[in-house]
Order: C-alpha cells, then sequence, then structure tokens
C-alpha cells in the first residue's frame, strides 16, 4: 500500500472542530490538502416537507430548528414570507421590536461564531468571553420571548405577547456596555500577530468567485462587495433605522473576522434606535383565527441572517396549510466555498476556513 | 579551575543515587501501568476494534509514505545537533582556549550558518502552504 | 550510613516534589485559566477544588485500559511511560535545595538536554504504533517539532555553560550569587523559555495535540492511566523546564532572608504563571510558521547570542 501518495483522512462527523456533524474527506500529502469533499446530510430531518403537514402558525418552532444559533432570524424570514403570502398587516410596533430582536439574534450569532473560530484556532479564552456576553442576550430572549435557543419569537401578524416591563431598559444598558466588551475582543485578537498570522490571506475568495459561487453575507461582504439585503430590499423596519454595512475589501478570514466585529456594532446602533423610536400600539395585527390563504399563491421572501441571505419559497394551497416550503440556506450555499479555499492549503487551515464560513449544520441539512 | 570537568564532584559522589533513582521510577510506572490495567473494566462492543477517525470507519491504512520534507528536516537536525555539540565543548572551556579558540568557533559557525543559509535558499525550511498554490480561480474549480 | 540515608531520603524526596509539583499544576493551571476566562474553574472537590486530582486520577484509574488490537502492543504501552520517565529522570539534577540536586553530576546540563530528546521517542512511537491517522499527524508534528526546537534550546544553553565554564547546574547557580543570567543573557533566556513551551508541547506550539485539527493528536487511542501519563509527562515538563530555567537564568534557590527551595519555588512559580498566561492569551501557530520560526528566527538568534557571549567571556578573561 505504500505506492499510495496521499492520505484519505475522515474529519468528521464526529469531528472538534467541524461545527456538528460535517463530514469532510480529506486527501493529504503530508499535512497539505490535494482535494477536500464535503458530505452533509447527518442533520437532515426533512423540515420543509414537515412544514406540508402543520398550518402557517404551527411551522414556526420547525424554523427554530433549522439554524438554531440565529433562530429568531429563521421565524423572521418566515413569518415575513407568510405575512406577504397572504396580504397580513403587522402594526407598525411589531416591526419594530423585531427588528430590534432581530438585530440581538445577530449579536448572539456572531458572538457565538467568534469564540467558535478563535477556539477552532487554538485561542480558548475568547470563546468564555463571548459566551459571557451571549449568556445576557438570551436572557433577553428568555424574558421576552419565553425561550433562549428555540425561540419561535414571532408568529404571523407579529407578535405572541407585549414586551416584559423594564425589558427595554434592560437591552439599552447592554447596548452601552457592549461596544467595551467589542474593544476587549479586539483587544485580545485584532492585532495578535500569531491571530493575524493564522487568518490573513488564509480563505482566499475573490468578490467575483464568491458572487459566482453565490455566497453571500458576511463571506460576500469580507469579498469586498457590498451587498446587504437589509438595504437592497428593506423588511421589518430596517428602511427606518439608520446603519452602514460593512464592507471589508481583502477577501480573506481576517477580513471577514473584521466584517463580524463591524456588523456586531452596527446591530447595537439599530437596536437602540428601534427601541428608542418604538412606538405605541398593539403588537399583533389582525390574522384570521383559521390562517387559511387562498390557492395558487407563491412567495419567495429574502432577508440578511447572520450567516447571509435566508429565502423561504412558500406555495399556498388554499387550506391553512402551505403546500410547498422552500428554505434557501445560507449556511448551505456558503459551504460551496470550503473546497476551493482549501486546496493547497494546510490542514490547520481548513479548520480557520470551516470557522470563517460560520455553518450551522441544522442550516445546511435541514 | 573552573573550566575543566570538576573532578570534586565526582570524587565525592558515585552515580548509584541515580541508578537507584532510576530503578525507582520505573518500578513505580510500571506499577501504575500494572494496576490499572487490572483494575479496569473491560467493555466489547460492535466496531470498537477500529481506529478513531472521526466516527467513520477508516479508509486505507495509516501505514503511509510521509513527504521527503520531514526527512529533510531530521537530516538538517542531525547535522546541528552534532554541531552544536561540538559548540558545547567549546562553551565548557571557553576561558581556556582563548581567542584563538574563540577564532576556530567563529569558522566553526560561520560554517554553520552557510549550511542553514543553504537550506534556507533551497526552501527547505518553507512548508506547505505557499500563498502560490493555494490561490486556485474557483472557476477552474468549478468547471473541472 | 547516615550518608546513604541521607540519599535516600532525598531520593523520596525528589520523587515526591516532582510528582506533587506536576499533579499540583493540573489544579493551577485550571484555576489560573479560570480566572483569565472569567469563571471559576474547579471548586466542588474538597477546599478551592484541591482535591479535584484525587477525584480525576480515581477515574482514570478505574478506566479501561485498553489496547487497541490494531496497535503495535509493546511500542504502544511503552510509549506513555517513556515520556513520564525521561521527566521524572530529568528531576535528578534539579538543584531544589542548598544541598543541591538528588545527583550532583558534574554534566547536569548535557544529562537533561539528553533527557529531553529522549521524550520524542515517546510521542513518536505513541503514534507510530497506534496506527491511526491522526495519530500519525500528530507525532509527525510532534517530531518535526520537538527536534527543531531542541537546537535553539542547546544553543542558547551553550551561552550560558560558556559564562559559567561548567556543565554542572548547581555551580552554575552558584556562579549566579551576585548577579542572575537573566540579565547578561536576557536573549538565551526568552530562547528558553520559547523552546521549552515548544519542548512541552504547550500552547500556542500545541500542535501535536492540537484538538481542533487533529482531534488529539499522538494519543487520540489511549486510554486510562497510559492517557493520564502524556498528561503528566506534559506537566512535568513543564515543572523541568521552568526549574531549568530557573537555574541557568535566574539564579536558582539564591536570594535573601528566605530559604533556597523558597526562592526556587518563587521563581519557578512565576515562569509556570508567564506559560499559563500565554496559554490563556495566543492562539495556535501553523505548523509552516512554527517550524520556519524554528529555523529561520531562533537558531540564527541564538547562534549569534553564543558569537557575542563567547567573545565577551574570552574578552574578560584575557583581560582580567
Amino acid at each position: 500500500m505504500l505506492d499510495i501518495r496521499e492520505m484519505e483522512l475522515n474529519m468528521g462527523p464526529q469531528h472538534p472542530s467541524t461545527h456538528g456533524v460535517l463530514r469532510l474527506i480529506l486527501y493529504l500529502d503530508g499535512e497539505t490538502v490535494v482535494d477536500c469533499k464535503p458530505v452533509m446530510g447527518y442533520l437532515h430531518r426533512g423540515t420543509e416537507k414537515l412544514m406540508e403537514t402543520r398550518n402557517y402558525y404551527q411551522n414556526v418552532p420547525f424554523t427554530d430548528r433549522t439554524d438554531y444559533l440565529a433562530a429568531p432570524y429563521m421565524n423572521l424570514g418566515y413569518v415575513e414570507a407568510v405575512e406577504k403570502l397572504a396580504g397580513w398587516e403587522v402594526p407598525e410596533r411589531a416591526q419594530y421590536v423585531r427588528t430590534a430582536i432581530a438585530e440581538l439574534t445577530r449579536i448572539a450569532s456572531h458572538l457565538l461564531w467568534l469564540g467558535t473560530h478563535a477556539m477552532d484556532i487554538g485561542a480558548q479564552t475568547m470563546v468564555l468571553w463571548t459566551m459571557r456576553e451571549r449568556e445576557v442576550v438570551l436572557d433577553f430572549f428568555e424574558s421576552a420571548l419565553g425561550d433562549r435557543l428555540t425561540t419561535s419569537a414571532f408568529r404571523p401578524g407579529g407578535l405572541r405577547r407585549e414586551l416584559p416591563d423594564g425589558w427595554i431598559d434592560a437591552v439599552l444598558a447592554f447596548c452601552k456596555t457592549f461596544p467595551d466588551r467589542i474593544d476587549e475582543y479586539e483587544a485580545l485578537l485584532s492585532r495578535n500577530r500569531i491571530w493575524l498570522a493564522r487568518t490573513v490571506g488564509v480563505g482566499v475568495i475573490s468578490g467575483q468567485d464568491a458572487i459566482d459561487l453565490g455566497l453571500s453575507g458576511p463571506m460576500l461582504r469580507g469579498s469586498g462587495v457590498p451587498y446587504d439585503i437589509r438595504k437592497e430590499m428593506p423588511y421589518a423596519a430596517y428602511d427606518k433605522v439608520d446603519f452602514d454595512i460593512a464592507v471589508e475589501e481583502e477577501c480573506d478570514s481576517y477580513a471577514r473576522y473584521l466584517v463580524r466585529l463591524v456588523e456586531m456594532r452596527q446591530a447595537v446602533l439599530i437596536v437602540e434606535q428601534c427601541l428608542d423610536a418604538l412606538p405605541e400600539g398593539p403588537i399583533q395585527g389582525k390574522v384570521p383565527k383559521t390562517h387559511k390563504i387562498e390557492a395558487g399563491r407563491e412567495v419567495y421572501h429574502v432577508v440578511e441572517s447572520p450567516r447571509g441571505e435566508l429565502g423561504y419559497y412558500i406555495v399556498s394551497s388554499g387550506t391553512g396549510v402551505p403546500y410547498k416550503c422552500k428554505i434557501r440556506a445560507p449556511s448551505f450555499v456558503n459551504l460551496q466555498s470550503l473546497t476551493p479555499m482549501s486546496i493547497g492549503r494546510l490542514v490547520a487551515d481548513v479548520v480557520t476556513i470551516i470557522g470563517t464560513l460560520d455553518i450551522v449544520l441544522g442550516d445546511v441539512d435541514r | 579551575m573552573q573550566g575543566l570537568p570538576s573532578e570534586s564532584t565526582l570524587a565525592n559522589q558515585s552515580l548509584w543515587p541515580l541508578g537507584v533513582y532510576a530503578l525507582l521510577v520505573l518500578a513505580m510506572l510500571a506499577a501504575v501501568v500494572i494496576i490499572s490495567a487490572l483494575i479496569g473494566p473491560r467493555h466489547s462492543a460492535r466496531r470498537r476494534d477500529l481506529p478513531y477517525e472521526s466516527g467513520m470507519p477508516p479508509t486505507g491504512t495509516a501505514a503511509l509514505r510521509f513527504p521527503v520534507h520531514f526527512y529533510v528536516v531530521a537530516l538538517a537536525f542531525l547535522i546541528f545537533d552534532l554541531e552544536v555539540a561540538f559548540l558545547f565543548a567549546w562553551a565548557v572551556a571557553a576561558r581556556d582556549v582563548g581567542w584563538l579558540g574563540y577564532i576556530e568557533l567563529v569558522v566553526f559557525i560561520v560554517m554553520l550558518l552557510a549550511g542553514l543559509v543553504y537550506l534556507w535558499a533551497k526552501g527547505a525550511l518553507d512548508w506547505g502552504a505557499s500563498p502560490a498554490n493555494a490561490a486556485t480561480p474557483v472557476a477552474e474549480e468549478i468547471d473541472g | 550510613m547516615s550518608g546513604t540515608l541521607d540519599v535516600i531520603v532525598r531520593m523520596v524526596l525528589t520523587l515526591a516534589l516532582a510528582m506533587a509539583s506536576a499533579s499540583m499544576l493540573v489544579w493551577v493551571e485550571r484555576r489560573l485559566l479560570a480566572a483569565f476566562q472569567d469563571r471559576y474553574g474547579p471548586n466542588r472537590v474538597g477546599p478551592f477544588g484541591l482535591l479535584q486530582l484525587v477525584a480525576d486520577s480515581i477515574k482514570l484509574f478505574t478506566k479501561e485500559d485498553w489496547t487497541p488490537p490494531f496497535a503495535d502492543r509493546v511500542p504502544f504501552i511503552l510509549a506513555p511511560t517513556i515520556i513520564v520517565a525521561t521527566g521524572l529522570l530529568s528531576f535528578a539534577v534539579v538543584p531544589f535545595t542548598a544541598a543541591g540536586a538528588l545527583v550532583d553530576l558534574n554534566i547536569g546540563v548535557l544529562y537533561f538536554l539528553a533527557l529531553s530528546s529522549l521524550s520524542v521517542y515517546s510521542i513518536m512511537l505513541a503514534g507510530m504504533a497506534s496506527n491511526s491517522k491522526y495519530s500519525l499527524l500528530g507525532a509527525v508534528r510532534a517530531a518535526g517539532q520537538m527536534i527543531s526546537y531542541e537546537l535553539a534550546m542547546g544553543l542558547s544553553v551553550a551561552s550560558v555553560v560558556a559564562l559559567a565554564g561548567s556543565f554542572n547546574l548547581r555551580e552554575i547557580v552558584a556562579a549566579q550569587e551576585g548577579l542572575p543570567y537573566v540579565v547578561l543573557q536576557p536573549v538565551a533566556f526568552l530562547i528558553f523559555l520559547i523552546a521549552g513551551l515548544a519542548e512541552s508541547k504547550r500552547s500556542p506550539f500545541d500542535l501535536p495535540e492540537a484538538e481542533n485539527e487533529i482531534v488529539a493528536g499522538y494519543h487520540t487511542e489511549y486510554s486510562s492511566m497510559k492517557f493520564a501519563f502524556f498528561f503528566l509527562g506534559e506537566y512535568l515538563a513543564l515543572v523541568l523546564f521552568s526549574s531549568i530555567a530557573t537555574a541557568l537564568f535566574l539564579g536558582g534557590g539564591n536570594g535573601p532572608w528566605l530559604p533556597t527551595i523558597v526562592w526556587f519555588a518563587i521563581k519557578m512559580a512565576a515562569i509556570i504563571y508567564v506559560f499559563i498566561w500565554v496559554r490563556a492569551t495566543f492562539p495556535r501557530v501553523r505548523y509552516d510558521r512554527l517550524m520556519a520560526f524554528g529555523w529561520k528566527i531562533l537558531v540564527p538568534v541564538a547562534i549569534l547570542n553564543l558569537l557575542v557571549t563567547g567573545a565577551l567571556v574570552v574578552a574578560r578573561s584575557a583581560g582580567g
């Protein structure tokens, strides 16, 4: 067997840094990756098919369990698609609250990404620091939405209930201190020589390649393409708040790291603006009890989830149950870029690249 | 007379404590290994007798050739480590051999450095991921 | 006979001290890392969680001791004992007390370097004997890393030997009575610390066991006490390198008022603290960078340092 030059190595599904049950078949020459084949499906639960068996309201919890790290965002995309499909009105107050919770989700998701990405590269302190802040955000979810991870945050037409007393003040207080925390993270990593050596020039994908592969979110903006659905096709209350989108030209892991840090800072600004300008009024709009939507309608609605372009394609059946629901999962599409980014690199770089993709296997496999 | 191997220490103390100490250490380690092997439980289960490969049945053998690069480093290490041994011989006698010894040291080290520069220039010290082979155009990847 | 008794007492003391400090270090490291990381660390078992390591060792002792059927039996069992044995044997020359070490070896420095080279065998055998791909990757990484940094370590130690004119650790400590060598040899001290980190496979040089990349590296297939031996070996190496650094650069147990062993312990603890601090701060370096750093920076700098040191030593002895 000594004439075989390449070592075929399974990385995953039970591996510390494949972020769930992703399996990579690596073909190694020493430590250099000659080829890399991602194998998916270990977490496939048939969510899209299951959604054809429940009514529009009951489907919300299914969306929690796809991208479980940004569950409110998955809910947001789904309920907005349903509202668009049915033409149901959403009160302005609900729009603002949704935007605030969605941006808190972005913070929570990016915090987890930053912690695990740093841990994959060997900086183990970061994950405990980011968990500290993420815990606060999850507490906000728990008090307002009733759950921490699988929030089922929104329902078609608005929110299930009004925000609890003191919630807004608590969130605003967090928004005051959180930018200092981001400064702390940056102090530990941004100019750390080893961190730079591990991320600069690793996982390079040019802007044109990123567009060709259909990448979205920070993967696209880290390659110098200023495309953000929150600006391009505003939804919820994003057209009423003022924020910048983060773009970096370097196309590597470090650029994406910077993009996500800026996004967290911008998210704080959006949350503050939403809660400061929160209009009075009902939080739930009028929605027919049966959730019946007339047959033959179809809708494709996209939102900018923390991972990228999250789309829902829903076809109505004439009853309260959708005929078809297809999710355009950003993790799944972004995962395509793993192989071209990994070839010719070392095993250690593959770990960096998986980290920089920020995939959630629930989202990839659905 | 600092420089020379201090005969005083050798005369004053024999090496037997070291031998006994080594035996003691080895006996302790053997005891630990044997006891833990005896008191540990035994399990058996399907597919337990496979090497760990992220939960998949391993594909192929682990006994593979490794790139020649590692041998180059091993060779370089051998050469340099031997030369370091000579440096030690000089270091301990630095005061006694004076400037003449120092000049010889410089000549020796210049040769050593020349070897290092040669290795460096030949690329023996550069590993794997060079920027050149990393920038594979994605379009080619997709088409091919 | 009193001489024999004295030697036996010191023998047991050395062994106990080495084992105790290495296993205490597990607790110290976990508590310190916890402090850096804004959490508690082990605090349930015994006062301040001190008995955690007792609980851990009982657990490891009673786990299944599995020698995989696909492994090469003899080297597989031998490998973990080698790393602990070399670690413990090295302590024989560490001058903890005023009376010196267990054995006042006139080639103490060489003895230490030789044993630390031997520990490469442990890792290499473990990885090759396991017959598992992750183990093999870890072993190859470890071998390359350890031999490369050994060179830099040897060169940095050579400067100290040139200054002291002796291989005997007790004499080197005695030569630093007025001025610790860290003042005269700051570069060699830094190189020694960095090489020590790499030799003991500590973060940021923990590539051979980088769990995010190659699972557990060379000890992927190990269980029970054999697994624990690798960790014991790592912590022994950490204690050893910090104590040798103390002896070579910080003047060993020299210091006013306090007894020798206390000074020694304080200096050692300071170095260990730095090692743990580094672990909490830095990400892991990549393999190619690690090798390039060792060969292109540490080795040339160490050689230049030796040249300068040599010139100064010769000039002083010729002049005076």
